[in-house]
C-alpha cells in the first residue's frame, strides 16, 4: 500500500500491516553525537510557558484544582475546542474547553466523582447525576460481585489502592498509529478483524471481543470528529512532523478524555517523531529551532493534562500525577541504538521549559548506549531530578525493542500488550496478621484463616515462616480473585475503547500484582532469625509490639543473609499468585513499587519486629528502610539488585538520593560518576532507579517556604512530583529518607 | 603467602571523592598523626576497629567492580594505612589479580621497607600535604615536613602517579605564599599530575563531640567559596 504522505520513507511490511516498529526500524537514523546541536526555547515558547506558569500558580492558589466542569461528562467530543493562546500554539487540543479545567468522568464510579467535586468546593451537577442514575458504573459492578472476604481485605487495608472506584489505567495506546496510518486505515483493519471473528465459534470470549471491536471502531470515529473540531482531518496519514506530533497527541488526548485511569502513559514516541523531523529538515521545511519548538509545544500540552481525584486518592498517589510516561533511548535488536536527535530534544524540554514531573521521562538504559547520551542523561538528572532509568538490557530480551513503560515500571510491547493494574498488598501487615493467627490489630478485624496467636516468649524463625506461608497462600488466592472481579467489571462497564482501538485485536494481557513493605518484612524476618524478638501481647493476647534485642543483618547492606530473604519473599508471592487462574488468561506479574502509598501503608500497619514503630512509613518501593544502610550507597543498590526481575516482571522500583558533594568535586566528575553508578547497577541486572542529586536542606527549605520553590521536582517511587504538591506528611517522609552524603 | 588481617574502621561502598572514578573505600583504624583538621577522629585510636582479612576485603570489593568503569577501583584510606602496610599490600595485590585499580590515601609520614613494598602495587597515591611550612607541621601535626617530602621524593623516583591534596584552613594555609610553595613542590615532583585544594569543613565537630575529644580547630572558620576560588585560580596560573 502507498500513500503520498509517506513519500521519502523507506517501505516495508509496515505498509501492508499495522506495524509501527517496522516503520521505525526501516526509517530512523541513530544519533551517537553529543548535545551541542540542541536549540533553546524560542520567544514564542517562552511566552506560552509564562502563561502556563501563571496558570499553575493560580491552580496552586486554588488549592490544587483550578476549575471543574461539573455538568459535562468527559468524552472525546463533549467539550468545545480549548486553547492556551490559539494564535501562538503549534500543537493544539485540550481535555476540556479551558486549560487546567477538569472534567468529570463517572464511568469508574460516581462516589469518587461526587467526593472529588465536594473536596474542591463544587457539587456534581444534577444533570450528570440524572444521566448516571440508571447506568451501571465500574464501581457498581465490582461491589455487586465482591465477596465478604474481598470487602474485608480491602477494609483492613491488607490489599489497598485497587482500581475498583476509578479507571484502572496502565494501558498505553499505540498513539503513533494514528499519525502513521490515519484513522480510516485503522478502522478498515479493525473491520477486517471483526469480520474474521465470524469464521469461528461464538463463545463468551468471541462475543465480548466482537462487541469491543464495535466500540473500538466507533471511538476511532469519535477521534476523527474530535480532531475535526480543531480543524484537522486525521483520517489520512500525517504529512509532516508537525502533523505527526499533532495526530499522535490527538490520539493521546482522546484517550485521556475518555478515561481517567490512574496512569495514562504515552509510550515511546520520541524516535518515531524523529523520522518525520529528519524528513522535514532534509526537505528544508524545518530547522533545529523549529523541531525543538514542536517538541516543546507538545510537552507543554502534556504538562497541563489533569484528572479529577479525591483527597483519599492523593494519599495513595501524591502530587496529582498522570504518569504520562515516555520511554526514551534504549537499543534496537539489530545493535543500533534507538537514541536519535529527538531523544535529546525530549530531554531538552527539561531545560527549555524547566524541570517538571510530567511527562514522566524514562531513559531505557543499556550498557551499549552511546557514551555521549549517557553523559547527557546524567547531566539532566543532576540538573533537574526529573528522569528515571530502567534497564533495557533486562527488558529488551523479553519485550523486544518497541516496548514502553506504563506508569512507573511496567513494561509492555506498544500496541501489542496491556495490563490489568492491581495496586498492591501489604506484606508487612500480612506478617502481623499471620503472627496473630488471622487478626489485624490495627483495624481490630478477624481476617483469613483463623488460628492460635503464635505462642512463646521469643519468635522462632521456622515457626513464623511456616505460618506466614499459610497466609501468603491465602492472600494470593484472594488477591487474584479480587482482581478478576475488578477487571471483569472494568471491561464490562468502563472499557478503554480509544486505547484498545490502538492495540492489535489479539492483545497480550498481564495481571499486575504488587507488594508493599518488602524491606520491612525482610528486616523483620532477619531480626527473628538473627536477633531475639520477644512479642508483647495486649490484654486479649494479641501481639501488638515487639522487643528486639541483639543485632541482625539489614536489607540495604549487600548482605546475602537478609537480601536473600527479600528476594525469596518476592519469589514466594509470585509463585503463590500463579496458582490461581486470571481473568482473560492474563499473565501474572508482580511489582515492588509503592508510589507514595508507603506512607499510608505504614500508617495502617502495627509495630514490626525490625523495630519500626506502629504507623511509621515504610520505605518506598524496593528501597531499604531509611538510614539502615551502613556501607554506603552502592551496597544499598546491590541489595535491591538481587531481587529478580523474573519474579517481578511488573518492575522493581528504587529511589536513590545523593548530594552533589558526595557524587564528585566537579560537574564533570559528577556526571562521569553517575554514569558509572548507572552502568554498574544495571550490569547487576537491577531493573529501575530514580535519581535525585540534591541536598536535604533544599527540601527542608521548600517545606518551610513552598512559595519560593514552585517548580522543585523530585523523583519518588517510580515517578516524579512537584514537591509542593505532596501532602505535609508525604513531604516529611521524603525528607527523612536516606540521602547518601559525604561523611 | 601469609594472609594479613587489617583493623578496619569502616567501609564506604560509594567513594566518589577519594581517587579517580567510583571507589570502594576502606578506612583503616589507627593513625600516627593528630591533625587538627582531621574529619575522621574516630580512626585515630589503634584500639578498636573490625578485623578483616585482605581476602575478605577484596571479596567484598569485587561486588562493586561493575561500578568501577575504566577509572574506579579500591582506595585504602584511614586512619593511616601505612601503619598496616603489609595488610594493605596484600589487599592491593589481590586487587591487581582481579584487575582492580588501587589507590592509597595517605599522609606520607612513614617510609620503610613494608611501605615501599606497598607502593610497588599502588596505582595512585593521594598524598595529603597538610602545610608547606615545617613550623606548622610541627605545631599542628606533630611531625616533620621532611618525612613527607622524603616520601614524595620516593614516589617521584618510582614514577607513581600522585594526586596532591591539601585542606585549606583559614588563618593557617589560605595564603598566596602557601600556594606558591605548593606549586614549587609540584614542579619539583613530576609524579604529581593533579592537585586538589579541599575546603576545611567543620561538620566533623559532631564526631569529636561523640568521642569526647576536643576539636582542635573548633574556632577556625570554614573558608569562603570566594577564597577557595581565588586560591584555585592562583594554583592554576602558570
Amino acid at each position: 500500500m502507498e500513500h503520498k504522505n509517506w513519500n521519502g520513507f523507506k517501505g516495508g511490511v509496515w505498509q501492508d500491516e499495522i506495524n509501527v516498529r517496522d516503520f521505525i526500524q526501516q526509517n530512523y537514523n541513530e544519533y551517537t553525537g553529543d548535545s551541542a546541536f540542541l536549540s533553546g526555547a524560542t520567544e514564542r515558547t517562552k511566552g506560552l510557558m509564562n502563561k502556563l506558569q501563571s496558570l499553575f500558580a493560580l491552580e496552586r492558589q486554588f488549592g490544587g484544582v483550578l476549575d471543574i466542569d461539573t455538568a459535562t461528562v468527559s468524552s472525546l467530543t463533549s467539550y468545545s475546542p480549548g486553547y492556551i493562546d490559539k494564535d501562538n500554539e503549534i500543537i493544539v487540543g485540550m481535555q476540556t474547553n479551558r486549560p487546567l479545567k477538569r472534567g468529570v468522568n463517572p464511568f469508574g464510579g460516581m462516589r469518587m466523582v461526587r467526593q472529588a467535586c465536594e473536596a474542591y468546593g463544587y457539587k456534581l451537577s444534577q444533570k450528570v447525576e440524572e444521566e448516571f442514575k440508571y447506568r451501571t458504573t465500574h464501581n457498581d459492578g465490582v461491589f455487586r460481585a465482591y465477596t465478604d472476604e474481598m470487602r474485608a481485605a480491602r477494609k483492613c487495608h491488607v490489599i489497598t489502592g485497587l482500581p475498583d472506584a476509578y479507571g484502572r489505567g496502565r494501558i498505553i495506546g499505540d498513539y503513533r498509529r494514528v499519525a502513521l496510518y490515519g484513522i480510516d486505515r485503522l478502522i478498515e483493519e479493525k473491520k477486517k478483524d471483526k469480520a474474521k471473528l465470524a469464521d469461528g465459534a461464538f463463545t463468551t470470549d468471541t462475543i465480548r471481543l466482537d462487541e469491543e471491536l464495535y466500540q473500538q471502531i466507533t471511538f476511532l470515529g469519535y477521534l476523527k470528529e474530535m480532531a475535526a473540531m480543531y480543524g484537522f482531518d486525521i483520517s489520512i496519514p500525517a504529512e509532516n512532523a508537525r502533523e505527526a506530533i499533532q495526530w499522535t497527541y490527538f490520539a493521546y488526548l482522546g484517550a485521556i478524555k475518555e478515561q481517567n485511569g490512574a496512569a495514562m502513559s504515552l509510550g515511546r514516541v520520541s524516535t518515531f517523531f524523529d523520522i518525520y523531523i529528519e524528513r522535514d529538515i532534509k526537505n528544508g521545511a524545518l530547522t533545529e529551532e523549529g523541531a525543538q519548538e514542536l517538541m516543546d509545544d507538545f510537552v507543554m500540552k502534556l504538562r497541563i493534562a489533569r484528572h479529577l481525584r479525591t483527597p483519599e486518592y492523593n494519599e495513595l498517589f501524591g502530587g496529582d500525577p498522570m504518569w504520562i510516561t515516555e520511554a526514551v533511548g534504549g537499543m534496537g535488536e539489530d545493535g543500533r541504538t534507538l537514541v536519535t536527535k529527538n531523544s535529546y530534544r525530549m530531554l531538552n524540554t527539561l531545560y527549555t521549559l524547566g524541570s517538571s514531573p510530567e511527562p514522566n521521562l524514562t531513559v531505557l538504559w543499556s550498557a551499549s548506549l552511546p557514551d555521549t547520551f549517557k553523559k547527557f542523561c546524567a547531566k539532566v538528572s543532576a540538573d533537574t531530578d526529573s528522569i528515571q532509568y530502567e534497564n533495557d538490557d533486562v527488558m529488551r530480551p523479553i519485550y523486544g525493542d518497541d516496548y514502553a513503560i506504563a506508569c512507573c515500571v511496567s513494561a509492555m510491547k506498544v500496541g501489542k500488550q496491556m495490563q490489568f493494574f492491581g495496586a498492591r498488598c501489604n506484606l508487612a501487615k500480612l506478617l502481623l496478621i499471620a503472627i496473630n493467627g488471622g487478626y489485624d490489630t490495627t483495624s481490630n478485624m478477624h481476617i483469613g484463616p483463623q488460628m492460635e496467636v503464635l505462642e512463646g516468649d521469643k519468635l522462632n524463625y521456622e515457626t513464623v515462616m511456616e505460618r506466614f506461608d499459610v497466609y501468603i497462600a491465602w492472600l494470593s488466592k484472594l488477591y487474584v480473585n479480587t482482581m478478576n472481579v475488578i477487571h471483569y467489571m472494568h471491561d464490562k462497564y468502563a472499557y478503554e475503547k480509544t486505547q484498545m482501538a490502538l492495540h492489535d485485536t489479539d492483545v497480550g494481557r498481564f495481571m499486575a500484582f504488587g507488594i508493599a513493605g518488602l524491606s520491612v518484612v525482610a528486616d523483620s524476618l532477619s531480626a527473628i532469625k538473627y536477633a531475639n524478638v520477644c512479642p508483647i501481647r495486649d490484654e486479649n493476647g494479641f501481639i501488638t509490639e515487639f522487643e528486639t534485642t541483639g543485632d541482625f543483618p539489614k536489607y540495604g547492606n549487600d548482605d546475602d543473609r537478609v537480601d536473600l530473604i527479600a528476594k525469596g519473599m518476592a519469589h514466594k508471592v509470585i509463585t503463590e499468585l500463579r496458582k490461581t487462574p486470571t481473568y482473560r488468561n492474563a499473565v501474572h506479574t508482580l511489582s515492588v513499587l509503592t508510589i507514595t502509598s508507603n506512607v499510608m501503608y505504614g500508617k495502617n500497619t502495627g509495630a514490626t519486629p525490625d523495630g519500626r514503630k506502629a504507623s511509621e512509613p515504610f520505605a518506598p518501593g524496593a528501597n531499604p528502610m531509611h538510614n539502615r544502610e551502613e556501607n554506603g550507597a552502592l551496597a544499598s543498590l546491590n541489595s535491591v539488585a538481587k531481587i529478580s526481575y523474573d519474579d517481578c516482571r511488573d518492575g522493581i522500583s528504587n529511589t536513590f538520593s545523593i548530594t552533589p558533594e558526595a557524587l564528585g568535586r566537579t560537574e564533570d566528575d559528577r556526571i562521569t560518576n553517575l554514569v558509572s553508578i548507572l552502568d554498574g547497577y544495571f550490569a547487576k541486572k537491577a531493573h529501575h532507579i530514580n535519581v535525585n542529586v540534591l541536598n536535604r536542606e533544599t527540601l527542608m527549605k521548600a517545606y518551610e517556604n513552598p512559595e519560593a520553590y514552585p517548580n522543585l521536582t523530585i523523583r519518588v517511587s517510580g515517578y516524579a512530583v512537584n514537591f509542593n504538591k505532596l501532602s505535609r506528611e508525604q513531604q516529611r517522609e521524603v525528607i527523612s529518607r536516606t540521602f547518601h552524603e559525604v561523611i | 603467602m601469609i594472609t594479613h588481617t587489617g583493623k578496619i574502621n569502616s567501609i564506604q561502598s560509594l567513594g566518589a571523592l577519594d581517587g579517580p572514578g567510583i571507589r570502594f573505600v576502606v578506612f583503616t583504624q589507627g593513625c600516627n598523626l593528630k591533625c587538627g583538621c582531621c574529619h575522621n577522629p574516630d580512626t585515630w585510636s589503634a584500639q578498636g576497629g573490625m578485623p578483616y582479612t585482605a581476602t575478605e576485603i577484596v571479596e567484598k570489593a569485587t561486588h562493586y567492580r561493575e561500578y568501577f568503569g575504566k577509572d574506579g577501583g579500591v582506595t585504602i584510606s584511614g586512619g593511616e594505612p601505612l601503619l598496616q602496610a603489609e595488610f594493605a599490600r596484600e589487599v592491593f595485590m589481590l586487587c591487581h589479580e582481579n584487575g582492580i585499580n588501587t589507590c592509597l590515601d595517605t599522609s606520607g609520614s612513614i617510609l620503610n621497607d613494608a611501605v615501599k613494598a606497598l607502593l610497588d602495587v599502588t596505582d595512585r597515591v593521594l598524598l595529603d600535604i597538610k602545610y608547606t611550612k615545617n613550623e606548622l607541621y610541627r605545631k599542628h601535626v606533630d611531625c616533620d615536613i621532611s618525612k613527607i617530602l622524603e616520601f614524595l621524593d620516593y614516589l617521584n623516583e618510582k614514577g607513581i602517579p600522585t594526586t596532591m591534596r591539601q585542606v585549606i584552613i583559614p588563618t593557617l594555609n589560605d595564603t598566596e605564599e602557601n600556594i606558591i610553595a605548593l606549586k614549587k613542590i609540584v614542579t619539583e615532583h613530576p609524579c604529581i599530575d593533579k592537585v586538589e585544594l579541599l575546603p576545611f569543613k567543620k561538620m566533623c565537630q559532631v564526631k569529636y563531640d561523640k568521642l569526647g575529644i576536643p576539636f582542635p580547630f573548633a574556632d577556625i572558620p570554614e573558608p569562603t567559596a570566594q577564597s577557595m576560588q581565588n586560591l584555585e585560580k592562583l594554583l592554576s596560573e602558570a
